[in-house]
């Protein structure tokens, strides 16, 4: 190949530039497609809006006293809440330090036949101040719809 | 008192930045040596106030100071001292100082090691600086004043997040800070050629140490992040693509483009414009990283309007950064046209290639990491994008770009034929698809194509990283810093990649419940439980436990994993127990109880996990290295010393 000229050089440069740019947009166009997840709170599951084919997160409030696990079982369940709507959540593993009851809580998981999230990760912020912003607008919504008797106890 | 005087200082600071600023550049355009003298003055009055006003806030943390809202919110008088000093770095208004207090160090640095430039040029580069440096202090005073009273004082103070009492992550900010602030430089370095109209090799060389110190640090940092991460919060993971840490990476990657590209302008005056838009995004996207994690925009986009100052001074501050710097390039840029030409095979295509990957890497993150965002503000819904998506479209320009670096390492300047080095490298290619494939099956058995291609990478980058130097001392030729740097920091590349690609590939992860007495087997090891017992620490009480791990029989370790309650906060904190060999980690880490004695627990089998840091270190030492590199020196050395000196100084 012969040596490139400066205005050889740009329009290569210009060429790999485009090509570039076209590829990395139709790449990420289609890795995003498959890894978008979506979020729904419980009002939206209850009312049938959330996939049940598709991986989605859940969030809301862990209703207190709602946790449940059989003794030595590893599984547990909870009902996650917007005060409006509840559903119930189940989780096999190792739950995060800051899940509590009467705290905000997000899950990633799959809606099952019988209405159970199975969920495959919890979500729970480093903070105790946190709420998820997802979890805290869920909630704000409710409050303007529903009489203020709604309101967590902490 | 002594929060005052901090207060006080503090603005002192601000004030001088100020002249700093306006002597620096104004001086160096009316070419006035007294104002451009000014300019060092400035710097250092500015320097002391910062350091007198950290130093300030430090004390009041060491005083237990509760008066102090700050320290009130962020310590206890039960926080062990260390911890204590720690603290000052702890949340936003601090983190905040220690970022102006660095700032003013990589200025003080510039100061101290550019007696080979121009005045100008210097003064220029102050003058930049000094504008960011009031950018923040101002931010400080006005939105995140760290000094401000509480009244009436608090008895005690609500302590320290207890995830941030851990001795890694106390030096974590400061690390990766010294490299977020010290992408700065190189920017303030590309403003003042742009101003100067000048950009010549000379220039690439005075920019290159500062590129590469600053690049050393931010690896260092985000290691340590990932290390903590790791054993303290993630259960065994090391990375996890969240937006925090998306905002270090981002501004490595694309320091890792600048380092490489300014080799080109130095070696042969090209890409000059393309260096110049480098410097200005890796720092535009350092400031990005501090608007994601400070404004609170991360935890919700909403966030600015709880607390609109903070995001919007920062906000507005990126914009004025960028956009002037930008603007001064879109005036300016046409001045660093360059005319020398190079073949298609040739170390600058390889270079070339090495920045569009890297570049289309980061655009592609910063895509992911911005677009839940972006649609949330407007209103269009509430997603997240997945870890996956990151590790797409990471590793998909990442492998070929790993690829032509074993072979760019060899390429000769404009026209490369690689008439010495072909043979060895396609030998070193076939030994290492052989090893590649050949081992781990051997070892662990076989995964997947991917994870073969990892490994047969890595291998043959790190074999092609020692050529080099092997060579040149076996035929006892010169062997410069820059040389054995850039062979170090590559092998340390492949040491990562080994690593990340065996634990990805072969780790082990058991959730489940055990009893006292009762074990279980995880990738051929047997963990018993064998015990637990209450332990007290200085401000947390904790249930410890007591697993044995062997194998075939034979007692390999013991571990004492803890599940803490810090007594003020009252949250829970995992400390895992992990037994460490170079070849693997043995993760043990307890959940919660489950009733009747049990408890959950998660074991994890993690090969060759710590060649992830290993090789970030190895990778920071390798631009260590670089930087020692007599060329940067030399001209010092020539103009403060007699000529004859000189002389023998450089022979």
């Amino acid at each position: 190949m012969s040596n490139m000229t400066p205005r050889r050089r740009r329009m290569v440069l210009v060429g790999l530039i485009v090509l570039g740019v076209g590829a990395a947009t139709a790449f990420a166009l289609t890795a995003f497609k498959d890894n978008l997840l979506y979020y729904y709170p419980p009002s939206d599951v209850t009312a049938g809006k959330a996939p049940s084919d598709r991986v989605f997160r859940l969030g809301g409030m862990v209703e207190e006293g709602s946790v449940k696990r059989e003794t030595g079982s590893m599984e547990v369940r909870f009902i996650v809440t917007d005060f409006h709507q509840d559903v119930t959540v189940s989780y096999r593993g190792v739950l995060p330090d800051l899940f509590r009851e009467g705290q905000g809580v997000i899950t990633r998981g799959r809606l099952g036949a019988d209405g159970v999230f199975m969920a495959q990760e919890v979500l729970a912020k480093h903070d105790e101040n946190y709420m998820p912003p997802e979890v805290a607008e869920t909630l704000r919504k409710q409050h303007r719809q529903k009489a203020p008797a709604a309101t967590p106890s902490t | 008192m002594s929060a005052e005087l901090g207060h006080f200082a503090l603005i002192l600071a601000f004030c001088l930045a100020l002249p700093q600023a306006f002597f620096g550049l104004v001086g160096a355009a009316t070419r006035r040596p007294h104002w451009m003298a000014l300019t060092t003055r400035a710097v250092a009055g500015q320097f002391v106030f910062t350091a007198f006003a950290f130093a300030c806030l430090a004390y009041c943390f060491y005083r237990n100071d509760f008066s102090v809202l700050y320290v009130a919110q962020n310590s206890n008088s039960e926080l062990p001292t260390f911890y204590r000093f720690a603290a000052v770095w702890g949340a936003h208004e601090g983190s905040l100082l220690l970022w102006l207090l660095v700032q003013s160090i990589w200025t003080v640095a510039v100061v101290a090691f550019s007696r080979n430039m121009p005045n100008t040029m210097t003064s220029r580069v102050l003058g930049v600086l000094g504008l960011i440096t009031s950018g923040f202090a101002l931010f400080i005073l006005t939105t995140s004043n760290p000094f401000e009273r509480l009244w009436p004082a608090a008895p005690d103070g609500r302590d320290l997040n207890p995830l941030l009492q851990d001795p890694a992550l106390a030096i974590h900010p400061p690390m990766l800070y010294t490299g977020y602030v010290g992408m700065s430089v190189p920017f303030a370095f590309a403003v003042a050629a742009m101003l100067e109209g000048k950009l010549d090799s000379l220039w690439a060389r005075w920019v290159r140490p500062w590129t590469t110190v600053a690049w050393m640090f931010l690896t260092v940092g985000i290691a340590l992040g990932s290390w903590w991460a790791y054993y303290e919060l993630g259960w065994g993971g090391w990375w996890f693509w969240d937006p925090v840490e998306n905002a270090s990476f981002m501004p490595w990657l694309i320091g890792t483009a600048l380092i490489h590209s300014l080799a080109v302008t130095e070696k042969r005056g090209l890409f000059k414009s393309w260096t110049l838009l480098l410097a200005i995004t890796a720092f535009s996207l350092s400031l990005l990283g501090t608007f994601l994690v400070r404004s609170g925009v991360l935890e919700s986009v909403h966030a600015f309007t709880s607390d609109p100052a903070r995001g919007r001074f920062i906000l507005i501050f990126l914009c004025v950064c960028i956009g002037g710097a930008l603007g001064l390039y879109a005036w300016r840029a046409p001045l660093f046209r360059s005319n020398a030409g190079f073949k298609v095979v040739s170390r600058e295509s390889f270079l070339l290639m090495n920045n569009v990957l890297l570049v289309a890497a980061t655009g592609l993150i910063l895509l992911g990491t911005l677009y839940p965002m972006i649609l949330d503000y407007l209103g269009l819904g509430r997603i997240s994008v997945g870890p996956p998506y990151f590790s797409i479209v990471f590793l998909v320009p990442m492998l070929p770009m790993a690829f032509l670096m074993a072979l760019g390492m060899h390429a000769a300047w404009k026209h490369a034929k690689f008439e010495r080095t072909k043979v060895l490298l396609g030998v070193l290619l076939l030994a290492a698809i052989v090893l590649g494939i050949g081992i781990p099956t051997a070892m662990y058995g076989w995964h997947s194509i991917l994870s073969s291609v990892g490994i047969i990478v890595a291998l043959w980058v790190g074999a092609s990283a020692l050529i080099e130097p092997i060579e040149r001392w076996r035929k006892s030729h010169s062997l410069p810093a820059s040389v054995i740097g850039m062979s170090v920091a590559h092998f340390g590349l492949a040491l990562f990649i080994l690593g990340a690609t065996t634990v990805e590939s072969y780790k082990e992860e058991k959730d489940l419940s055990l009893g006292p007495g009762q074990s279980t087997e995880v990738s051929g090891f047997t963990f018993t439980l064998n015990s637990f017992r209450n332990v007290a620490g200085p401000n947390y009480q904790a249930v410890e436990s007591e697993v044995a791990i062997s194998r075939n029989g034979r007692p390999i370790a013991t571990l004492y994993p803890q599940k803490r309650t810090y007594r003020v906060q009252r949250n829970p904190m995992t400390e895992s127990g992990i037994d460490v060999t170079w070849g693997r980690d043995l993760f043990v880490a307890m959940g919660e109880p489950l009733g009747n004695g049990s408890w959950s627990l998660r074991l994890q089998y993690k090969p060759m996990v710590r060649f992830i840091w290993l090789g970030a270190l190895v990778i920071a030492i390798g631009g260590f290295i670089a930087v020692c590199d007599r060329r940067y020196r030399q001209r010092v050395a020539a103009e403060a010393s007699s000529p004859a000196e000189a002389g023998t100084s450089t022979a």
